[in-house]
């Protein structure tokens, strides 16, 4: 019988909720997690906003003497992490046969970015013999998944995705696949990005791919609304637990969800521009659909990727509409990026958490700063305020600079 | 600097710069044994000590290096010149 994978466990750490009872809460309120950055001094830049989690504390899940040797990315990761498996009601012993059997996959768009421009810092202004022995460790995207490994006793498949924005959608069809096959029953799933300093911030906005609403942070992420002018960036990170379904009921866990369908395509077009007319995307999204084996009529949600960027948010509605048809029209598409900002690698799986809690409880966070209606995104948006509606079967949508389209399908369990 | 001064700049960046428990610290306590201090914290350590006191301190010199006390007399040394 083919195995079949469910989701048992959530965490998550960004802007707008240091827990996923925070978050989902602020997500349901329509709160805005914008603001000035604090990170650095960001006045001189063309952008100078960011959606950063405030007061973070690391070492309320990590050892103040390994904490410190760690970028910020590896510490939300670890953080979304050690909620999740908690939530899962998941730990194993050192010696424990079944950690053999759980695995990681971790996405990210960048890796430890901060650390990365301290260390070339440091290298130019000191000398090369005071970089750091942890520069390399700190900057490359994998460790984050081999410190959980170490930390949480899981010595099953450990892996990273790399596809800019769509990462950690990536990371966690990957995961899915994975226990598919048989070589793991647990898999910790999910990414994370820790991008606000300097560098970034210069080279995303060199790209012309932020907003530059620096003198209104909140309503800068305004997806599909007409006056969007760019994305925010944020970071964060976000974790499921997603695990093969007769274990999961062998074991009595609770079950979220099912995670039904994957699927990816390529835009093969341009390394930051979506193909016009959204074929690649409308093909990653049909790609999921036929994976869970449903019609497009039978999805009752859309957390869509929407960026607040001019072409993504146009492109996708069209991409939408290719797929979905007559029923595009009614099937509800929110944004949490216009609250959370755009948690680059870590976005898809802070929106598949969306997804899930909103089959769990029936209600749809909204896409906040919705005021202006623009001709190319027609659709029902869910504006400014949460909708309370059953979901049976909820799709996110996450697209990557390189042309990564990548859909994920959840289903209620 | 007199040892004492050494040792109690040494503890401090112990705990400031490699964020080790200052309850644990003795001059006999051993990096690797008794701090968990892993090989890449040993050239945490080296770059921190040379920063700190101004001194420097070859690899070879280094791997005489196995407690705090030793480390204080390395420096030590180094002041003498």
């Amino acid at each position: 019988m083919a195995r079949r994978v469910v989701v048992t466990g959530l965490g998550t750490v960004n802007p707008i909720g240091k827990d996923v009872a925070s978050f989902w809460e602020a997500a349901r309120a329509g709160v805005s997690g914008v603001g000035r950055i604090t990170a650095f001094d960001a006045s001189a830049l063309k952008v100078s906003i960011a959606a950063e989690v405030p007061d973070f504390d690391p070492e309320e899940y990590i050892e103040r003497k390994e904490a410190r040797r760690l970028d910020r990315y590896d510490q939300f990761f670890w953080a979304a992490t050690h909620q999740a498996l908690a939530d899962a009601g998941i730990s194993y012993e050192p010696d424990d046969p079944a950690a053999l059997r759980a695995g990681v996959v971790v996405g990210s768009g960048i890796g430890g970015m901060i650390s990365f421009q301290e260390g070339i810092d440091t290298m130019r202004q000191r000398g090369h013999d005071r970089v750091s022995p942890l520069a390399i460790t700190q900057i490359i995207s994998n460790m984050a998944a081999g410190l959980v490994s170490i930390r949480y006793h899981l010595y099953g498949p450990n892996t990273c995705t790399v596809t800019a924005c769509a990462a950690s959608a990536n990371a966690i069809g990957d995961a899915a696949e994975i226990i598919k096959r048989g070589a793991a029953d647990v898999m910790v799933a999910g990414g994370g990005e820790a991008p606000v300093c300097e560098f970034a911030v210069a080279g995303f906005s060199q790209a012309r791919a932020l907003s530059t609403r620096n003198d209104d942070p909140e309503h800068a992420s305004r997806p599909f609304d007409a006056g969007r002018d760019g994305f925010v960036m944020g970071e964060g990170a976000a974790t499921l637990i997603l695990e093969e379904r007769e274990h999961a009921l062998g074991r009595g866990a609770k079950i979220y969800a099912e995670l039904t369908g994957y699927g990816m395509s390529a835009d093969g077009y341009h390394i930051t521009l979506p193909r016009p007319g959204g074929g690649g995307a409308a093909r990653a999204m049909q790609a999921a659909l036929d994976d869970a084996g449903i019609t497009a009529a039978a999805v009752d949600y859309i957390n869509a990727h929407g960026t607040s960027t001019l072409a993504n948010d146009s492109t996708e509605t069209a991409a939408i509409k290719t797929v979905f048809g007559e029923h595009a029209y009614k099937v509800p598409v929110s944004s949490t990026k216009s609250m959370t900002g755009h948690l680059l690698g870590g976005a898809g799986a802070l929106e598949s958490l969306v997804c899930i809690l909103a089959i769990r409880d029936g209600v749809i966070p909204p896409t906040i700063n919705y005021e202006t209606p623009d001709p190319e995104c027609d659709l029902d948006y869910v504006p400014n305020v949460a909708r309370t509606v059953p979901v049976k079967t909820a799709m996110t949508n996450s697209f990557g600079f390189g042309g990564h389209n990548v859909s994920l399908v959840f289903t209620a369990p | 600097m007199d040892r004492a001064t050494v040792e109690a700049k040494m503890t401090d960046l112990l705990v400031d710069e490699l964020g080790l428990d200052r309850g644990k610290i003795t001059m006999g306590a051993k990096f690797e044994e008794d701090l968990e201090v892993d090989s890449l914290g040993v050239v945490e350590l080296l770059m921190a000590l040379e920063d700190t006191f101004g001194v420097s301190i070859p690899d070879e010199e280094a791997e005489s290096i196995a407690t705090v006390g030793q480390a204080v007399d390395v420096v030590m040394q180094k002041l003498k010149g």
